[in-house]
């Protein structure tokens, strides 16, 4: 081998790249750079004329240069004139760097030009090739005008050397992508066909790249392809591997020809002339025997050939649609790769068989592998395959299977990436619609959507779900009944409150003989209001307010008014705020506003931080957000009067009423009350807002182990965390809200205030791009009981910005519980055991939240414990046993929980072998309830 | 059709770009960050095909160095791989067991094995030997140039 080329004919070139590669700093380098290019312009610039090869040598540090990334803007003059000199070296770098560097300047490329053509009419192959090259490379519509007839004439006379004839080939293809009506057809179409028939393997794979492309746009004049495609391609399948010579690649005779060849015949319906499409159908099942053949090599490269010719050859059999035999043949072979140990046939079968599905011949033959796909759908590690399962399934799914597959969709769904969640809610929404048998079906799994994804669920989805339940009045009352159960949630997504206030505004009545129906009344207010902090949002923030949503809010003011004046003991002017609240707040609509996509109001999220022990510092963030000016731009106020103002101009007038009764309220509320509105009011900004999740974050988290932690304008921190005996993993999701890329982004788990914990993670990559979601895993060891929990720092730089918060990780002592059943007797055995004053901790408190038993006792069970039945002999109360693992020792604890309804009241009482324990889930649970 | 091809190291440092399709400097820079981003982000085992825009991203890692290809849609990804390979051994028989180093060094050198195999983003040449012959060839044109040079002038 040539020893001299490797970097030895350019000893400065060489000399140079070890010096910016031994820089120790970027600022070093751009130093080493800008020292070289200053006496590069100066060599240049010279009275002395250069020799090629200086010049050769310096155009080639030039673009060295503009490779790493820098820009050039001097050199292109001297590459030109390398181009015309005749030694090849220097010819080459000149191409090389007009390639790369082409400059748009007329003048140089009228220059470049003459050099092409003087080295297309040369004669020398190798200078042929570098100017047809450079065509190829540059492909612009000046050089399609100047070179575009000339071409075809190379390609096809007789006495060009194979190698020019490929290059003109792919040369000729670029400029008919790039300038079609240039490249016109003549005579030398029909001979380019006859390149399939070639002898030179390389000059048929080159050509045929061209007919292919010529044969898309012009299938008529091309259609004797297909015969000479077949022959050539029977040719190769049936030949041995070694009679290729070296165009057998591992064994595998010219995959590359054979691939292109069955892509050309796609172009093309199944051949008409019998004895071609017996051939045809010949080569398919041979390529489809193959491949259970027994493998030639173990090499990866030898299955990876002979697997991408029985792909292409199945993309064929789906083309072509019409031999049942071969699709079914086809749908087996992909169902065997379903399960292959290669990812990367698992997932080409995947994206293979979604085509598959479509066909009516095999579309049975796909539905045969529903359990595997949905199997892939829950078990791969890699996205991009449960990807495409689910692509697959949206393929395969028809009426006998719609109910499983939405099913699976769904509950994927509360796992699946972000990136993909919006996109799998539309494939539900379809799917529930398209194969609905009855409707009751589809309102369920529209609620379930919104329940689980209810961010991803755009207008579109939810405005198709209230057109549908208006148009079938069978499914009405059933909505306005599932609706109105659903926002008995304890927290609802906005969406739901949105589709719910809807149904119950235009449905309402349907469910009048439910007993709790007469909360309906106050949900619709709730729903009102929370319109009412909705709409001066969406003005502000999009200053347009969607025709529905407006007629969504005018239709919950009417039928709130309508009942609200109706129902004589609910009359707006003798609203009782007392009375009116407490049945509330047991449906409790309000409570845990789900957030807003909207800006909050960064005053609201302060005084919110300012009440609680503030886990998040978000002060920090916000200041810097404040610095960087632009983020928020005038969105970050709260429902501020003008807005108020705006919001009542612009709604139509049914809006009126809505903002009567507004008003109404506190004058008519006694003065003590009235401040409990007041109050809803401006909680609605921070408790639907992003940022000020802090201490909530951290105790939403203690009943459950899967949620968003945190979220502001820019980021999103989703978890995700499963516990057994004294370990725990957490997973973290960082999601990029913005579309731009987060730089530097570091994040630190403290434990300063909590040693009793162990916890192990890899640093995360330090970029996380626009809309990106990157992952972290905790790995937690309970050493003995703790109080405190860790604190996670993160870092970032968002623009110029550096961003920095902490939040508090919901881990808590109870996470390491594992339930304990018992019988009545030894449940009282052991609560007398545990008598000792110090081990047991009581707390009486008001309720919070809804003190419905589905709701508690969903809770205690997140909590870890077990919830014993038929225990406490007053059945109201809520008795639990569990055992906390840690590291150093075993803690027993029993809890008992007794709700007082009436005066909206609990009794917590703990008793664990450890009065640290008893004293820590008291704290924690009484927030809980 | 292919429409680029990447080389960069598991830093990120970009070692070759080959563009294919007319796209502006600024639209190529976001493209480089964006498949360097993605790529080093992938988890070890998880196919080499990625769905992004209306391209197929095929990559593979080398030692050191991530090869990245940007296909169009109708493209045979697992062939795509194979293209990355075949690169790679003509790199390897060009400069007998190639490393990061050897493309850097001799840059120039890999665009020129590249423009023997590829041309306008389809394959021209799949021949090992072929290839081999046309860069051996001029390899000797160049050897003789430089022996041309370094003679004394009259």
């Amino acid at each position: 081998m040539p020893a001299v080329s490797k970097g030895d004919g350019m000893r400065g070139l060489a000399v140079f790249i070890s010096d910016i590669r031994n820089c120790k700093s970027k600022e070093a380098e751009i130093k080493r750079i800008n020292k070289e290019l200053a006496n590069i312009r100066s060599k240049f610039k010279g009275d002395k004329a250069l020799d090629g090869y200086s010049k050769k040598k310096y155009v080639c540090k030039l673009l060295f240069i503009f490779l790493l990334g820098h820009d050039i803007d001097f050199g292109h003059m001297e590459a030109v004139n390398l181009l015309s000199s005749n030694k090849y070296t220097e010819k080459q770098i000149g191409y090389l760097f007009i390639s790369v560097l082409v400059n748009s300047n007329s003048e140089l490329i009228r220059l470049i030009n003459n050099a092409i053509k003087n080295d297309l009419s040369s004669r020398n192959p190798t200078f042929m090739c570098l100017a047809l090259h450079c065509i190829a490379n540059v492909g612009s519509r000046e050089m399609a005008e100047a070179f575009a007839s000339e071409i075809p004439r190379i390609l096809v006379a007789g006495d060009t050397m194979d190698s020019v004839k490929q290059s003109a080939a792919l040369c000729l293809l670029r400029l008919y992508k790039t300038s079609p009506d240039l490249v016109l057809m003549g005579e030398w179409t029909s001979r380019v066909v006859h390149l399939l028939n070639d002898q030179h393997m390389g000059v048929v794979t080159a050509a045929i790249s061209l007919i292919t492309c010529l044969s898309q746009k012009n299938p008529d004049e091309f259609k004797t392809c297909v015969s000479l495609a077949v022959s050539r391609l029977s040719r190769i399948v049936s030949s041995a591997s070694t009679d290729l010579q070296d165009y057998t690649y591992y064994f595998v005779p010219a995959p590359w020809l054979s691939c292109k060849l069955l892509r050309l015949l796609q172009c093309y319906p199944p051949p008409e002339d019998g004895a071609v499409k017996g051939r045809l159908v010949e080569c398919l099942e041979t390529i489809l025997n193959k491949a259970q053949e027994p493998p030639k090599s173990k090499k990866v490269q030898h299955s990876n050939a002979k697997n991408a010719i029985l792909f292409e050859a199945i993309s064929l059999i789906i083309h072509y649609d019409s031999e049942p035999n071969l699709l079914v043949r086809a749908c087996n072979q992909l169902g065997q790769f379903l399960q292959h140990r290669e990812t990367n046939l698992r997932y080409l079968a995947l994206e293979s068989m979604c085509t598959l599905a479509s066909s009516e011949f095999s579309h049975e033959a796909v539905k045969t592998h529903i359990e595997t796909v949905i199997n892939a759908l829950k078990t791969e590690r890699d996205v991009s395959v449960r990807q495409r399962a689910a692509d697959l399934l949206y393929a395969m799914c028809d009426r006998s299977n719609a109910k499983q597959i939405v099913a699976e969709m769904l509950s994927y769904l509360e796992t699946a990436d972000y990136s993909i969640r919006e996109e799998m809610v539309l494939k539900v929404a379809i799917l529930a619609e398209k194969y609905a048998v009855d409707y009751s079906w589809y309102v369920d799994t529209i609620l379930n959507l919104i329940r689980i994804a209810g961010d991803y669920v755009s207008e579109e989805v939810w405005y198709r779900v209230i057109q549908i339940v208006i148009n079938r009045d069978d499914v009405q009352g059933y909505a306005a009944k599932t609706v109105f159960e659903a926002l008995q949630a304890p927290a609802c997504h906005e969406n739901m409150v949105k589709v719910g206030g809807y149904i119950l505004g235009e449905f309402g009545n349907l469910i009048a003989g439910d007993p709790r129906s007469r909360y309906v009344p106050f949900c619709l207010m709730f729903t009102l209001l929370f319109f009412f902090s909705l709409v001066p949002c969406l003005l502000t923030c999009s200053q347009k307010l969607r025709p529905q949503s407006r007629r969504c809010c005018a239709a919950i003011a009417r039928s709130a008014t309508q009942m609200l004046n109706c129902s004589s003991e609910l009359r707006v002017k003798e609203f009782h705020l007392q009375r009116f609240w407490s049945p509330f707040s047991q449906a409790t609509v309000l409570e845990e506003m789900p957030p807003f996509p909207e800006r909050e109001s960064s005053i609201l999220a302060k005084l919110k931080k300012k009440k609680g022990p503030g886990a998040v510092s978000v002060t920090e963030l916000e200041d810097s957000k404040r610095e960087s000016g632009e983020l928020n731009g005038a969105g970050e106020r709260g429902p501020d009067p003008s807005v108020m103002a705006a919001s009542n101009a612009s709604t139509p007038s049914p809006s009126a009423d809505l903002l009567g009764i507004r008003s109404a309220v506190p004058v008519s509320a006694p003065a003590s009350s009235g401040s409990l509105l007041v109050d809803v009011f401006s909680e609605a900004g921070p408790t639907a807002s992003s940022g000020a999740v802090n201490d909530d974050g951290f105790l939403r988290f203690v009943c459950k182990n899967n949620g968003v932690l945190f979220e502001n304008q820019l980021l999103q921190i989703g978890i995700k965390s499963e516990y057994r005996q004294n370990l725990g993993r957490m997973y973290l999701f960082y999601g990029n809200k913005t579309s731009v890329q987060f730089a530097s982004f570091t994040t630190t788990v403290i434990l300063d205030n909590c040693l009793q914990l162990n916890v192990q993670s890899k640093p995360v990559e330090p970029l996380v791009e626009g809309g990106a979601q990157i992952q972290q895993v905790l790995n937690i060891e309970c050493l003995t009981d703790f109080s405190d929990a860790p604190l996670l720092n993160i870092k970032f730089r968002y623009g110029g910005a550096l961003q920095n918060l902490t939040l508090k990780l919901p881990v808590t002592i109870n996470k390491f519980f594992q339930p304990t059943e018992m019988a009545s007797q030894d449940f009282f055995q052991r609560w007398k055991q545990l008598s000792q004053p110090q081990q047991e901790a009581q707390k009486i408190f008001k309720a919070n939240h809804s003190m419905d038993t589905e709701v508690i006792k969903a809770k205690l069970l997140g909590l870890g414990m077990a919830l014993l039945d038929n225990v406490d002999p007053n059945p109201e109360n809520y008795v639990c046993a569990g055992v906390i693992q840690t590291k150093s020792q075993q803690v027993g604890c029993l809890l008992r929980l007794e709700p007082n309804a009436q005066a909206q009241m609990y009794r917590l009482t703990l008793r664990c072998s450890k009065d640290s324990v008893s004293k820590r889930l008291c704290e924690l649970l009484a927030q809980q309830f | 059709m292919m429409r680029f091809l990447l080389l960069f190291s598991r830093q990120g440092r970009l070692r070759l770009q080959k563009w294919y399709t007319a796209i502006s400097e600024r639209e190529k820079k976001k493209i480089i960050r964006e498949m360097t981003t993605m790529v080093l982000a992938r988890q070890p085992r998880t196919c080499n095909f990625i769905q992004w825009k209306d391209m197929k991203i095929v990559y593979k890692r080398y030692a050191s160095l991530y090869f990245c290809l940007g296909v169009e849609h109708e493209e045979n990804e697992l062939l795509a791989l194979e293209i990355i390979h075949r690169y790679v051994e003509l790199l390897d028989k060009y400069f007998g067991n190639v490393c990061e180093l050897d493309i850097i060094f001799n840059f120039e050198k890999a665009y020129f094995i590249l423009d023997e195999f590829l041309m306008g983003g389809e394959i021209q040449e799949t021949s090992k030997q072929i290839v081999n012959r046309a860069i051996e060839s001029s390899d000797m044109l160049q050897e003789t140039m430089e022996e041309y040079m370094s003679k004394p002038a009259f």
